[in-house]
């Protein structure tokens, strides 16, 4: 991840190397047979259940029924939605906390009386429990009757909106925007602290406009710090599950319903172990091909090496 | 450190080493009391140490399932609702209980089973056996804010009808000064809308299956049913009904806010508290409402019970507890230190009914709640024939999903995500699935 | 906003006033995001009626019994709580650092497919795989343990310490690398007398989000433990009852359950904003 090393020295291969006592894929291995015992044993578990029949609550009747599970998923035009929403959550949270985390790290980014105690305050959010933040949001802040934004509206002569049930999509991306907005903020407030200032200071003496200094310095010197948010909050957001569980439950209807927890549904509410592990099989490729392709772009700035 | 004590005991073993149970319970208030009075219980039984998880309904539901299901053993007694206890039993997950009572000839006299509601008993039983015991039960009733009744000039009748009852909230809905006519369950799950529209259906004369396990969902009364629901709710409900189950109506009946709230007979210990209600003394009760279908299965039934997963090692221990827990005795001691009866676990038995005490301190509400429970009977809750037994569920293992899915197609339609007609039809095609998938159709 | 150098004083003053408006806006934003948290605090003082009171009360005479109700289980949950996540965050950098130092210093033709597998375990939803590991557990006798609890941790957190310690690595100069093997230094010198020190910003700060994550983690807490190891995400659960009125007994044990980790978050603050950034972005 060396973009731009002003020092101008970077990271290169090493041509030969005999002769040391440990050798490197030593090191290597325990991480990697860890990560291999630990998630890709139950994986192959939860593929041989995707092939059965098989309710937790009927222990008697288990028959295999080949890709009878997965007929089952992809042939519901309904479970469309349920991707389609997957990818609404994580790319609406995703676009919203980068614009948001952006414009509060430009406005932090200043010299002003309080700067590092409202740095350190502004994290909170990003601490805080999923599920906490769920019930803090339904109940005491969306509820139309006594949540907070029903009586400031009202306040304001409007009428008491039931967010959960009118917008629930929207309601879950604010609660998510509030926790990652934070992470998104420090990382590309970082990215700004290493602007040197003379470049800000030419560009203004030659008259760019507040814009043109954001559009040709801020944002290509963001590049890297944006990919790093990009990716950490596509692992995150995708696995969205206790903020819905905590607030709308998957509803109204299906409208809030997410690929997590759609299985936690199936598997849980329903003791569909079977189909949930089918999802789980499904989500798990689908999840792998976006981040080949994500990581793929990422990688893509490095310079590349061992080659 | 405590914490190694414990652990080198349970590892040396010496001769008179306490056994340890642990129990899975639900955190709702009277468990939680339960709880509390476990030095109690170890006055009576000092050599048997008591360790409990305590988590909210569905967190220990899905715990549980899991933990029995792989016989996992790590829980000896658990807190096991009415819809399970006979699935469980005919799996083979749950000791039965019979066979303890007769070892035990002193104690069982103790007891006195007999004293059980014959409802609850055989709500609880499978094939003859007994699989578990109550904690507490509770039926459905028709709550009204007198306060709000009065200023609108009109009176609640003791067994109301749903036209009456949406007669009665239609005058007494005003938004504008957040007041709600009525307040109904519209979140979704099996265990929250559905539990209050079943009943609706029931009354309305609407059944899941016909004998053949045909899903009737395509039926004029289920129809019915769903436009009565979904226009009463949204012409005088709260705004935001979907998101309301039992605990979020319990807050704005407690506020003041809502005339009307038919719901779990255990509402009404929570209304008559002043540190969490403001309408206190200002609650009526009645019948829970009837359709034009009929009377049966108007008011569900719900236990939570007591009962000893096959899995448990110290099933002996588990057992005195048990017994001890809903015995006549806790009863009274429930009483004694809360210093009042009116927080005794109810629903339970007769003698609870019958204690002079009880009458004078539960009040307006105890009859009738006896009274309900009494009525709710889970083999015959629809006008016509089923061949399943339980009131707001059926007693299949599918249940659980059929009741959430169908749960969410509701709300759909009180949301006006969908139409009527598309909800039915949605409803109809799960059902039948849920039939075919699981082999009731011969 | 085109700038004119003839009249300085104007461009200053206007300038003096763009700013100050730009803090009045920062501030106001900041008290925004804080808001649901004072707001939960406040809750926590107040009774059960006046948490749901509507209109919202905001001026009351603030009240302990929330907290006298959610103390009593909080100790071994908290002490569940520190174990698991330190515990996992040190077993993940056990594992993860030298892997990190390896795939950084000597890359292979495969390095960058091994980095990227790792990190793609982490897109497995674990609700898909809580059977199966339900399972294992049982077998192994893993079922309510600690060690349990620290190893689920562990994989959720290793590919995060290998991912971030390996850019850390990469960033420092080879000829460093260089200078030390031609003095005769073997790789394990190599890691503990340069890799490690120089990376350290980047362990802190890797450690610090391991920790936040750790603690927050609720769905294996949640199926893989029950009363001996029980944290506090589990913890927190005892309060959210489906009976009965409980949001201001809710708030306390929330703001129990968050405290130690905005204190902790708040206090380490300096390392996340140069650990967040991966090194790189400095």
């Amino acid at each position: 991840m060396t973009i731009a090393n002003p020092s101008g020295t970077t990271a290169l291969p090493p041509k030969s190397k005999s002769g040391f006592k440990l050798s490197p894929a030593a090191l290597i291995w325990p991480a990697m047979l860890y990560l291999i015992l630990t998630t890709q044993v139950p994986f192959f578990m939860t593929i041989y259940y995707s092939f059965f029949q098989y309710n937790l609550l009927d222990p008697t009747s288990r028959p295999f029924i080949g890709l009878g599970n997965y007929a089952t998923l992809l042939t519901d035009p309904q479970n469309l939605k349920i991707v389609l929403n997957t990818i609404v959550l994580a790319l609406a949270s995703l676009v919203l906390t980068l614009i948001i985390g952006g414009g509060l790290a430009m406005l932090l980014n200043r010299e002003f009386p309080g700067r590092s105690l409202l740095r350190t305050l502004l994290i909170s959010s990003f601490l805080v429990m999923p599920v906490v933040t769920a019930v803090i949001w339904k109940n005491m802040l969306m509820n139309p009757v006594f949540g907070f934004f029903s009586w400031v509206i009202t306040k304001l002569g409007g009428q008491p909106v039931d967010w959960l049930a009118q917008y629930p999509m929207a309601s879950v991306v604010a609660m998510i925007t509030w926790e990652w907005t934070p992470f998104a903020m420090l990382i590309l407030l970082t990215g700004l602290q290493s602007l040197p200032d003379d470049q800000l200071e030419a560009a203004r003496l030659d008259g760019a406009s507040p814009l043109q200094e954001f559009q040709h310095i801020v944002l290509p010197h963001w590049t890297q710090a944006i990919q790093v948010v990009v990716l950490m909050e596509t692992i995150a957001l995708l696995q969205v599950y206790g903020e819905i569980y905590g607030s709308t439950s998957g509803g109204p209807g299906i409208a809030t319903t997410n690929l997590p927890y759609f299985i936690y549904q199936k598997a849980f509410a329903e003791y569909n172990i079977g189909l949930a592990s089918a999802a789980g099989v499904i989500t798990v490729v689908l999840t792998n091909i976006l981040a080949v392709y994500m990581l793929r772009i990422i990688t893509r700035n490095q310079p590349s090496k061992g080659e | 450190m405590k914490r190694i004590l414990l652990l080198s005991l349970a590892l040396f073993g010496t001769a008179q080493a306490a056994s340890t149970i642990t129990i899975a319970t639900v955190n709702n208030p009277d468990m939680v009391t339960m709880q509390k009075l476990t030095p109690e219980f170890n006055k009576k039984y000092p050599d048997i140490n008591v360790k409990w998880v305590t988590l909210p309904e569905n967190e220990l539901r899905q715990k549980i399932t899991l933990d029995v299901a792989s016989g996992a053993g790590t829980f000896d007694l658990a807190t096991v609702g009415s819809y399970e206890v006979p699935i469980w039993a005919k799996n083979g997950w749950l000791d039965p209980l019979t066979p303890m009572f007769a070892k035990d000839p002193a104690l069982a006299k103790a007891y006195d089973l007999n004293d059980v509601l014959p409802t609850v008993r055989s709500a609880l039983s499978n094939g003859g056996q007994l699989y578990a015991v109550p904690f507490y039960a509770e039926s459905s009733m028709t709550y009204y804010n007198k306060d709000l009744f009065k200023a609108a000039n009109v009176t609640m009748p003791a067994a109301p009808t749903w036209q009456q009852i949406q007669t009665l909230a239609s005058k007494i809905h005003n938004p504008s000064k957040g007041v709600y006519g009525i307040c109904l369950r519209g979140l979704p799950g099996w265990g929250e809308n559905m539990g209050l529209f079943s009943t609706m259906v029931n009354t309305f004369g609407g059944r899941w299956y016909d004998m053949k396990w045909q899903p009737q969902i395509n039926t004029p009364a289920w129809k019915q049913a769903v436009t009565f629901y979904v226009d009463t709710l949204k012409k005088y409900g709260p705004p935001g009904a979907t998101s309301n189950g039992f605990t979020e109506n319990l807050t704005l009946m407690s506020q003041g806010k809502c005339g009307i709230w038919v719901d779990a007979t255990v509402g009404a210990g929570f209304l008559s508290d002043p540190a969490n209600s403001k309408v206190v003394g200002k609650v009526g009760f009645a019948k829970a409402p009837v359709g034009p279908g009929t009377p049966r299965g108007s008011n569900w039934f719900w236990s939570w019970n007591l009962a000893i997963p096959k899995s448990s090692k110290q099933a002996d221990s588990a057992f005195k507890f048990l017994t001890w827990a809903t015995s006549k005795d806790y009863i009274a001691l429930v009483a004694k230190t809360k210093g009042t009866w009116a927080s005794v676990p109810p629903g339970t038995r007769n003698s609870t009914y019958n204690n002079p005490q009880y009458k004078a301190a539960a009040g307006a509400f105890s009859s009738l709640v006896l009274s309900s429970i009494k009525s709710a009977d889970v083999t015959k809750a629809t006008k016509d024939p089923v061949p399943y037994t339980g009131i707001q569920y059926i007693s299949i293992p599918q249940f659980q999903a059929l009741g959430t899915q169908v749960g969410q197609y509701l709300a759909g339609a009180l949301s006006g995500q969908s139409t009527i007609d598309a909800t039915l039809k949605q409803m109809q095609d799960a059902a039948q699935k849920t039939a075919k998938d699981g082999g009731y159709q011969k | 906003m085109t700038a004119a150098p003839t009249h300085h004083n104007a461009v200053g003053s206007r300038h003096r006033v763009r700013n100050a408006f730009l803090t009045v806006i920062t501030y106001v934003i900041a008290l925004m995001f804080l808001f649901p948290l004072v707001w939960m605090v406040m809750a926590a003082f107040k009774t059960e009626s006046q948490a749901f009171a509507s209109p919202p009360v905001f001026f009351f005479q603030p009240v302990l019994e929330n907290f006298q109700k959610a103390l009593p289980t909080y100790g071994p949950a908290l002490l569940h709580s520190l174990i698991a996540a330190f515990g996992s965050t040190l077993l993940a950098f056990i594992l993860g650092l030298p892997a990190a130092f390896a795939l950084a210093v000597y890359p292979t033709r495969r390095a960058q497919g091994v980095l990227s597998w790792m990190l793609s375990t982490k897109f497995m939803p674990a609700v898909g795989v809580i059977v199966p590991l339900f399972l294992i557990f049982k077998n192994l006798h893993l079922l309510d343990t600690l060690p349990g609890l620290i190893l689920m941790y562990t994989t959720m957190n290793l590919p995060l310490v290998v991912w971030m310690m390996h850019s850390y690595m990469t960033e420092i100069p080879y000829a460093i690398y260089e200078a030390a093997k031609v003095d005769g230094a073997s790789v394990g010198q190599e890691f503990f007398g340069i890799a490690l020190p120089l990376a350290m910003p980047g362990v802190s700060a890797t450690a610090l989000l391991c920790l936040i994550f750790a603690w927050n983690e609720v769905f294996f807490a949640l199926n893989l433990t029950s009363s001996n190891a029980a944290p506090l995400s589990v913890y927190i659960g005892q309060f959210k009852t489906s009976e009965g009125l409980f949001w201001a007994q809710m708030s306390a044990a929330a703001t129990l359950t968050v405290l130690p980790v905005l204190i902790f978050g708040w206090v380490a603050q300096r390392q996340l904003v140069r650990g967040l950034s991966f090194g790189a972005v400095k």
